[in-house]
């Protein structure tokens, strides 16, 4: 359903979603009426949900981010549900996954530091319900982020 | 920290995180702001880089990357093996969309895309099980994935 020239669009706008419809039209290829036709397609698909700007929460004083790996009771049918449902409620969770594998859910939690972290981990998320066992990963650095895929 | 922020900056943050695309017009609009003094308050928010860049957010599934993998990995010679050399080698990975340096049980985290699961089982054997110094992989799939908006 995808053809060549939307496949080229979306490399071009994956590569830098804020170049203008000018810039990526001529790197796709294609016209700039062409362009925007297309992207409105894609929108109106749901292929392309949006774009936005993503928060660099070191710079809001959230110096730490943890990855947080949980493993549920899976005797009790309603653990992921209630799980994730309270998982919502804590401000400082900013992701949250599912899994089929070692793991079923991720958390990733951000802190002030680790005096903070410690008080999140204490009081909001040992306390999540239906965790039979749960470890952490510390984030050391960001190594590489790509907002690409090989389309 | 070092930028002070008021609810009209955070009001500001928290819509550019949902919709990159907003203009500073209709934004000023929305929070009772004159355009440009809309304009003037991203800039600095830009400036004092609160924002690291913009992402454009796709249907993966639909696009035909129908697996995606969070991977574990432990390194096998720590000390031996440089970090650079790994983490260089992890990057040039087309399929690996993001890498962490971690502490805790694994050295790394990996977020891999694949067509199907036999497409990942070749970029895990091929690429992922030959990086330089790899030890101990585990992989998990995704089966779902939510994004909250933060502490604002």
């Amino acid at each position: 359903m995808l053809d060549d020239a939307d496949r080229r669009i979306l490399r071009q706008l994956m590569a830098e979603p804020e170049a203008s419809a000018a810039a990526l039209a001529e790197r796709s290829g294609v016209t700039q009426s062409t362009l925007t036709r297309r992207l409105a397609a894609l929108r109106k698909k749901n292929i392309l949900k949006g774009t936005r700007s993503v928060i660099h929460w070191p710079a809001l004083g959230y110096e730490v981010a943890v990855s947080l790996r949980v493993t549920l009771e899976k005797s009790e049918p309603r653990a992921f549900d209630e799980f994730i449902a309270a998982a919502r409620e804590v401000p400082e969770v900013l992701e949250i996954q599912t899994f089929l594998g070692v793991v079923d859910v991720r958390l990733e939690v951000i802190a002030k530091d680790m005096a903070h972290y410690q008080d999140i981990y204490r009081g909001r998320l040992l306390t999540l319900p239906h965790i039979s066992e749960i470890d952490a990963l510390m984030q050391v650095s960001q190594v590489m982020t790509r907002g690409a895929v090989p389309l | 920290m070092s930028i002070d922020l008021d609810d009209t900056d955070r009001a500001i943050i928290r819509a550019l995180a949902e919709d990159a695309t907003t203009n500073a017009g209709e934004l000023g609009r929305r929070l009772d702001l004159s355009q440009p003094a809309c304009w003037r308050r991203i800039q600095r928010l830009r400036e004092a880089g609160i924002f690291r860049g913009t992402r454009v957010d796709l249907d993966l599934d639909a696009l035909g990357f129908g697996v995606s993998v969070f991977l574990g990995i432990k390194l096998a010679t720590k000390g031996r093996v440089s970090l650079e050399d790994f983490e260089r080698a992890a990057a040039a990975i087309p399929e690996v969309q993001r890498i962490e340096h971690v502490l805790g049980l694994y050295d790394y985290r990996l977020r891999v895309v694949a067509r199907d699961l036999s497409d990942f089982e070749r970029v895990l054997r091929r690429r992922i099980m030959t990086l330089p110094g790899v030890g101990n992989v585990e992989a998990n799939v995704l089966l779902s994935e939510e994004r909250r908006p933060g502490p604002l």
